[in-house]
C-alpha cells in the first residue's frame, strides 16, 4: 500500500516537474532525493572558492557554479541541499551521500577509472607560493632557480605529480595533509616555495602567509595535462549526462566566464615560467 | 591427568591400547575433527559470503586492485625505508633518553629531589599528550622561533617528538624494573661497600633492564607505527606515498600496500618480542 503511494507521488511529481520546466526533465529521478539537488563541498571549504565557509550564501566561484549548474538542471535555490565530505569520502566504495562534489577535483585518468567526472568547469594555472625572504634571497622565476628551492605541496593535489615532472627539485619535496600545514611549513622556514592553483596561491600570500608572494605561474593553457577541475560523481551516476549538459550550455552561453570573472580575481602581473 | 601414570598404571608396555587410551584417542581425533571442521567453516563463509555482497565489487577495484598494487609497491617500499632511517636513529635516543629519566626518578639524595620531580612531571606531560600533538607542536613550534636552515629541519624537530615521548614510556617501564629488584640486593651491595652508583650500575640495572626487555620490545614495536606519524609535519615516509598515490589514482590499494609492508616487519617483531617473554618467564620459574 506504502508502496503504491509512494510510486504515485513519484509520478505525479514526474509529471509536473516535466510540466514545470519543459527542456530540463534531464535529472528527475536520478537524484538522491527527488526534487532536491544534494551538493558536496570540502570541510572546511576554502577562499576563494567558497566565501566564509558557507556554500548556502551562493558566494564564492565554486557555491555560485554550483547554483548555476543546480539552476541549468531546473532545481531552484531552495532545492539545492549541501554536504560535507573530505577528499577521502568522496572516492571510498558504496553508495554517496551527494548527487555531486565540488572541491576543485582534478580530473585525471587514473581518477576516471573509479569515479566520473563532469566537464571541466575551469581550467587552473599552477602558481609558485613563496616569501619576501626567499626572493629576496635570490630565487627567480625560471625553471633553474626553482629547482634549487626546498618545495612543499598538499599531498592530496594533483601539484605533487607536476611538482616532479615540471620543475624536478634537487631536494625531495615535503608533502603535507592540507593548505594549512603547508603554509605553518613556509612560515617555520622549512620550505621555501609551494605549488597551488593561481587562486588559492593568490589567497594564501594576501591573506595567511606572512610576507607571502607569489613567484610566478604555470599558465592555464599549457600543452601538457592542464589542471582542469571537474565535478566528481559515483561512478556509472545517471546524473553525469545532465550535469555535463549543463555546463556544456554555461560554457557556451558565455555565463561560466562571467561567474569566474566575479569571483576568481583575474592574475594580473603574475610573470609566467619559461 | 596425562597418559603416562596411567600407562604405569595399567603395568605391561602399550602392546595393546588399554580402553581409557582408546577413549582418550577418539577424543583426541574427535575433537581435531571439530576444530578443522569449524575453521574450513569460517574460511569458506568468508571467501565465499563476502564476495557475495552487494558492494564487494567496488570494495575489491578500490582497496584489492592488483593493477594499483603493482604500480605503487616499489613505491612504497622505497619510502618505508624513510622510516626503517627515522626509525633507527630515534631508537637509541629514546633508549638512552628513557634510562636517564628513569634514572632521575629513582635519585634519593635529597639534594637531588629536584631531578626526581622533574622526572615524574617529564613522565606525566609526555604520556599525557597525544603523539600527533606533540610532533605538530615540536615539528612547527620549534623551528618558527627562527631557527636558520638546516636546524629547522622537520626530520631533526619531528624525530625530537617522538623521542620525547617514548622516552617517557620507556622510562616508566624501566622504573618499574628497578622497582622489581628487591630492597635487600641494595642493602647487601652495600655491606660489600659498593656505592650507590656502583650498586645501581653493576647490581640493579642489569637486572632491571633484563626483567623489562620484552615490555620494552613492545614499545619499540609502536615505535615503528608511530614513524609513520612524522609525515604530517612533511617527510613524504610510506604512509603520505601511500597518501599521494590514493590521491592521484582515486584508489585505497595503496594504503592496503604500506599496511603488508608494515606487517611483514612487526609481525616477526611481536613474535620475536613474545619469544623473549615465554623464555623469561621460563627462566624466573
Amino acid at each position: 500500500m506504502r508502496l503504491l503511494a509512494t510510486t504515485a507521488a513519484a509520478l505525479c511529481l514526474t509529471a509536473t516537474g516535466a510540466l514545470a520546466h519543459g527542456d530540463d526533465e534531464c535529472a528527475v529521478g536520478k537524484t538522491l532525493e527527488d526534487g532536491v539537488l544534494t551538493i558536496a563541498t570540502g570541510n572546511p571549504a576554502f577562499y576563494p572558492w567558497v566565501l566564509n565557509d558557507a556554500p548556502e550564501s551562493g558566494e564564492g566561484f565554486e557555491a555560485a557554479v554550483a547554483y548555476a549548474i543546480a539552476a541549468e538542471m531546473g532545481f531552484d535555490a531552495d532545492a539545492v541541499t549541501w554536504v560535507r565530505t573530505s577528499f577521502d569520502e568522496a572516492i571510498q566504495p558504496g553508495p554517496k551521500n551527494f548527487d555531486f562534489n565540488i572541491q576543485q577535483y582534478s580530473i585525471t585518468p587514473e581518477r576516471e577509472q573509479m569515479v566520473d567526472f563532469s566537464l571541466p568547469y575551469y581550467t587552473s594555472a599552477m602558481a609558485v607560493l613563496t616569501t619576501e625572504a626567499v626572493v629576496e634571497a635570490g630565487a627567480e622565476p625560471t625553471l633553474e632557480s626553482l629547482r634549487g628551492l626546498l618545495w612543499g605541496a598538499d599531498a592530496n593535489t594533483t601539484a605533487v605529480p607536476m611538482l616532479t615532472e615540471i620543475v624536478g627539485p634537487e631536494r625531495d619535496a615535503m608533502l603535507y595533509g592540507d593548505n594549512v600545514d603547508v603554509t605553518a611549513a613556509m612560515q617555520a622556514g622549512q620550505i621555501d616555495a609551494a605549488l597551488f592553483d593561481l587562486p588559492t596561491a593568490l589567497y594564501l600570500a594576501a591573506v595567511v602567509v606572512e610576507g607571502g608572494t607569489i613567484l610566478g605561474q604555470f599558465p592555464a593553457d599549457r600543452s601538457d595535462n592542464p589542471d582542469q577541475f571537474g565535478l566528481l560523481m559515483e561512478e556509472g551516476n545517471p546524473l553525469k549526462e545532465c550535469v555535463d549538459h549543463a555546463i556544456e550550455h554555461l560554457t557556451e552561453s558565455g555565463r561560466l566566464a562571467e561567474i569566474e570573472a566575479e569571483w576568481l580575481q583575474a592574475a594580473t602581473g603574475v610573470p609566467v615560467i619559461q | 591427568m596425562t597418559d603416562a601414570p596411567l600407562r604405569g598404571a595399567a603395568g605391561d608396555t602399550s602392546a595393546a591400547p588399554t580402553r581409557r587410551q582408546a577413549y582418550e584417542a577418539r577424543l583426541k581425533r574427535r575433537s581435531n575433527m571439530i576444530a578443522a571442521g569449524s575453521t574450513i567453516a569460517v574460511v569458506l563463509a568468508v571467501v565465499v559470503l563476502v564476495p557475495l555482497a552487494p558492494g564487494w565489487e567496488a570494495v575489491q577495484r578500490s582497496f584489492f586492485n592488483g593493477e594499483v598494487f603493482a604500480a605503487t609497491f616499489p613505491g612504497l617500499l622505497n619510502a618505508f625505508m624513510l622510516d626503517v632511517a627515522i626509525f633507527l636513529w630515534c631508537a637509541p635516543a629514546i633508549a638512552i633518553l628513557g634510562l636517564l629519566i628513569a634514572l632521575c626518578r629513582d635519585v634519593r639524595a635529597p639534594a637531588l629531589f629536584p631531578l626526581r620531580m622533574f622526572g615524574a612531571l617529564y613522565t606525566d606531560i609526555f604520556r599525557g599528550l597525544p603523539v600527533i600533538l606533540v610532533i605538530y607542536l615540536v615539528g612547527f613550534g620549534v623551528p618558527g622561533l627562527g631557527l636558520p636552515r638546516p636546524w629547522n629541519s622537520p626530520y631533526i624537530w619531528g624525530s625530537l617528538a617522538l623521542i620525547l615521548v617514548y622516552a617517557a614510556y620507556v622510562a616508566e617501564v624501566i622504573r618499574s624494573g628497578i622497582d622489581s629488584i628487591h630492597q635487600s640486593q641494595r642493602s647487601a651491595a652495600a655491606s660489600l661497600g659498593l656505592s650507590e652508583a656502583d650498586t645501581m650500575r653493576f647490581v640493579v640495572l642489569p637486572q632491571a633492564i633484563r626483567n623489562v626487555a620484552p615490555a620494552n620490545m613492545n614499545l619499540f614495536i609502536a615505535l615503528q607505527k608511530d614513524v609513520a606519524l612524522l609525515s604530517f609535519i612533511g617527510p613524504v615516509e610510506i604512509f603520505r606515498q601511500a597518501g599521494v598515490y590514493k590521491s592521484l589514482m582515486a584508489n585505497f590499494t595503496p594504503y592496503v600496500g604500506a599496511a603488508l609492508i608494515f606487517l611483514a616487519i612487526t609481525i616477526p617483531a611481536t613474535r620475536y618480542a613474545d619469544y623473549l617473554l615465554h623464555k623469561q618467564r621460563r627462566r624466573q620459574r
